[in-house]
């Protein structure tokens, strides 16, 4: 490495400005390129003379995983650089600049906390779903778009599910910056996604009250005191903090990975429907455990090695996963209704994590007033909802990863199809009438989901005058 | 440039042409063969033809110790193996044991070498086992990148800037980018006689470009190579070898 990062430098056609940046183990640099005309910026690893290995493994971490991801919520990757030259990474600018300007400012205001939070754990599953654990998430590495999207800067402690881990016998001690980290990682576990809900608890906790849940530790000991140790209940901090919000935050702050939100993208649909939340004996805390309760859990948690091993990625993604059941009130789908209840029930066998969004759709007038805006509309909207539950009432989960929500729109697809984007919905399950003719010159709701949506759809016929039933599945995967 | 590495054929017709039927489609410019063509398996004859021709269509070939068997007897072979080398010898014609006899030890393309079982000792057929037996191949050769067969396991070391070498878990059907900053040893699985548990073929697909390996299985017909097997009367646990992967 003969080439020092300095202002003018020219290397592979890109000139260097001025220093964006300079943190512990890098550099951050304006740089422009004929050729590439958006805004840019490299990012030059601090390499100290003789040994250096874990900045240089963290950085060789980064230019194998950062080409590899795609989407809105990571900076796009122009170049990467050589090491024996020059090792670099040159990414899109990213305007809005990270979150750690307004974490000075926390406690924020409760609705700019769950709002954010709600971003973050977006940007966080769509991470996840690459087969990328962050394992370093904090405030300085969610960057925001001019357009609200969050943005997740710094791989260098990452683990990606396809590619060989260069990390995993590279440090001695934990690593990730100790505020924010899971107890699973103080015990060397780099393959739990979960890990990154636990950071994103912390950084919710934050927002919300000021104040970091365990400290800001320095040493080993200290960040160990986690496995045992609760943190003071949010509302104890700050009392306007609703209780549905601490029971979020202490869930995704569980020690055991398991007892925690299994993905992000469960975390995001509670932040957005909080109304939905079931709160639990943690949403009501408002102390510490007293003194001989956290005693006896160090007596046992402090001998404790490691937690179950971690699902692979893919399939904790798979088994919890957020499936949409779109249900048809009308009385003569009832039968129909009966069947589609049965089908949600045996996949629900193969994934006790999943959660179930039970949609209805008020098919409103193309053109005209708006049903719901007059008394009559507001009646037919609860009628819905109490509809939905009594529908759902023969399914056997847990009250709070059931929900109900009652659409509206002239195009009940499109509405479908609208829901399951905004809500990352995994797989939608829903019924189709009998075939006619007139439906299939016009088309069905069910062919245009199938034919529109974005993730896997499951559609479910009764079988007209036979005694046997049978499904009619229809899987479309756009990954 | 994309290579497509296929080595430990070992005499299995049914496997090898799975494994280039596979490749058909993957925009391969170029077929490596990393030796042990023969051995062990019912089909010397056809897979020597098939490679000949494609050797002289451009394809590289190394000698693997199965190879060298034919025409020198290799004392630190097991009983079943040797017994299948002499019922070979006599499957071949002269041209083929001199195609065989004619291959070189180990070839250099560019900053990437291809060899058998190991770099440091070539002759002497080493097992590439773990990150311990990887070093003197690395130490060896000043390569970038090292492929080897002749252990059936697929497997990937690296040597990082400080001369420590690790062993990695690799992911199969997925590229994996061999950066700049390491070296590399990529130890390719076997066509013909599979030990990773599966019985599928294994190769590898090289792209010199992007400086990507991708490790790839592909199933085919080992019943019906068994039965070859113990039509042709070679040893039983072999046939039963194919089926297990093992």
């Amino acid at each position: 490495m003969g080439i020092r990062a300095a202002e003018g430098l020219e290397i592979d056609g890109f000139t260097l400005g001025k220093q964006v940046h300079q943190g512990g183990f890098a550099t951050i640099w304006d740089v422009t390129h004929p050729k590439h005309k958006l805004p840019m910026v490299m990012k030059v690893p601090t390499i100290m003379d003789g040994y250096d290995g874990p900045t240089i493994v963290g950085f060789e971490v980064e230019q194998m995983i950062m080409p590899r991801l795609l989407g809105t919520h990571v900076p796009r990757v122009i170049a990467v650089g050589d090491f024996a030259r020059l090792p670099y990474i040159v990414t899109e600018y990213i305007a809005g600049g990270s979150l750690l300007e307004r974490y000075k400012k926390a406690p924020l205001p409760i609705d700019d906390v769950v709002d954010m939070a709600a971003r973050m754990a977006g940007a966080v599953h769509e991470l996840h779903r690459q087969q990328v654990i962050h394992l370093d998430l904090k405030p300085a590495n969610f960057l925001c778009r001019a357009s609200g999207e969050m943005v997740l800067v710094d791989f260098g402690l990452s683990r990606h599910g396809q590619l060989p881990d260069l990390l995993a016998e590279e440090f001695s001690i934990p690593m990730g910056t100790f505020a924010y980290i899971a107890p699973e990682q103080f015990l060397r576990e780099r393959g739990d996604l979960r890990s990154d809900l636990f950071a994103l608890g912390a950084m919710i906790y934050e927002a919300a009250t000021g104040k970091l849940p365990f400290g800001a530790p320095e040493k080993l000991p200290a960040v160990r005191r986690r496995l045992w140790e609760d943190p003071v209940p949010p509302r104890a901090l700050r009392a306007e903090i609703p209780e549905w919000l601490q029971e979020v935050i202490l869930h995704a702050l569980e020690v055991d990975p398991s007892a925690r939100y299994q993905t992000a993208a469960q975390m995001r649909y509670d932040l957005t429907h909080p109304a939905q939340i079931r709160l639990t004996a943690r949403a009501h805390r408002l102390a510490q455990d007293g003194f001989w309760v956290r005693r006896s859990r160090k007596a046992k948690m402090g001998r404790i090695k490691a937690f179950a091993p971690p699902p692979s990625m893919a399939r904790q993604i798979e088994r919890a996963p957020v499936l949409l059941v779109a249900v048809d009130l009308a009385p003569e789908m009832e039968a129909l209704g009966d069947k589609l209840r049965l089908t949600i029930q045996r996949m629900l066998n193969n994934r006790p994590d999943a959660r179930v969004a039970c949609v209805n759709v008020i098919k409103t007038a193309r053109l005209g007033i708006d049903a719901t805006t007059d008394a009559s509309g507001t009646n037919l909207h609860v009628a819905r909802l109490v509809g939905l539950r009594t529908w759902a009432e023969g399914i056997d989960l847990p009250i709070d990863r059931l929900t109900y929500t009652v659409l509206e729109g002239s195009d009940p697809a499109a509405a479908i199809i609208e829901h399951c984007e905004a809500m990352r919905v995994d797989h939608i399950i829903m019924g189709a009438r009998a075939s006619n003719a007139g439906r299939r010159f016009l088309g069905s709701v069910s062919a245009k989901v199938v034919a529109e949506a974005g993730c896997s759809v499951t559609v479910v016929r009764r079988r007209e005058a036979m005694e046997e039933t049978s499904l009619a599945p229809a899987d479309k995967c756009a990954q | 440039m994309r290579s497509a590495i296929l080595t430990d054929i070992h005499a299995n017709r049914e496997a090898l042409e799975a494994v280039l039927a596979d490749l058909e489609g993957r925009s391969i410019d170029r077929l490596v063969f990393l030796g042990d063509l023969v051995g062990y398996g019912p089909d010397p004859d056809w897979v020597l033809g098939k490679v000949e021709t494609l050797v002289a269509r451009g394809a590289l070939a190394v000698r693997g110790n199965h190879d060298r068997a034919i025409s020198a007897p290799d004392g630190a072979m097991n009983p079943a193996a040797r017994r299948v080398i002499d019922w070979t010898v006599n499957r071949l014609n002269a041209r083929q044991k001199l195609f065989l006899s004619d291959l070189p030890m180990s070839l250099q393309d560019g900053d990437v070498l291809f060899v058998h079982a190991s770099a440091n000792d070539p002759q002497d057929w080493l097992y590439v086992t773990d990150a311990h037996r990887a070093m003197p191949s690395f130490r060896v050769s000043a390569a970038r990148l090292i492929f080897v067969g002749h252990v059936h396991v697929p497997a990937l070391y690296s040597e990082d800037r400080n001369g420590r070498v690790a062993g990695f878990d690799i992911p199969f059907g997925t590229p994996i980018p061999l950066i700049s900053s390491r070296r590399w040893l990529g130890v390719v699985g076997s066509v013909g006689q599979p030990r990773d548990g599966t019985g599928q073929a294994s190769y590898c697909i090289l792209d010199h470009a992007s400086r990507e390996v991708t490790y790839r299985r592909v199933g085919y017909d080992a019943a019906l190579t068994a039965k070859k097997s113990r039509a042709a009367g070679l040893p039983e646990r072999l046939a039963q070898r194919l089926m297990q992967g093992v």
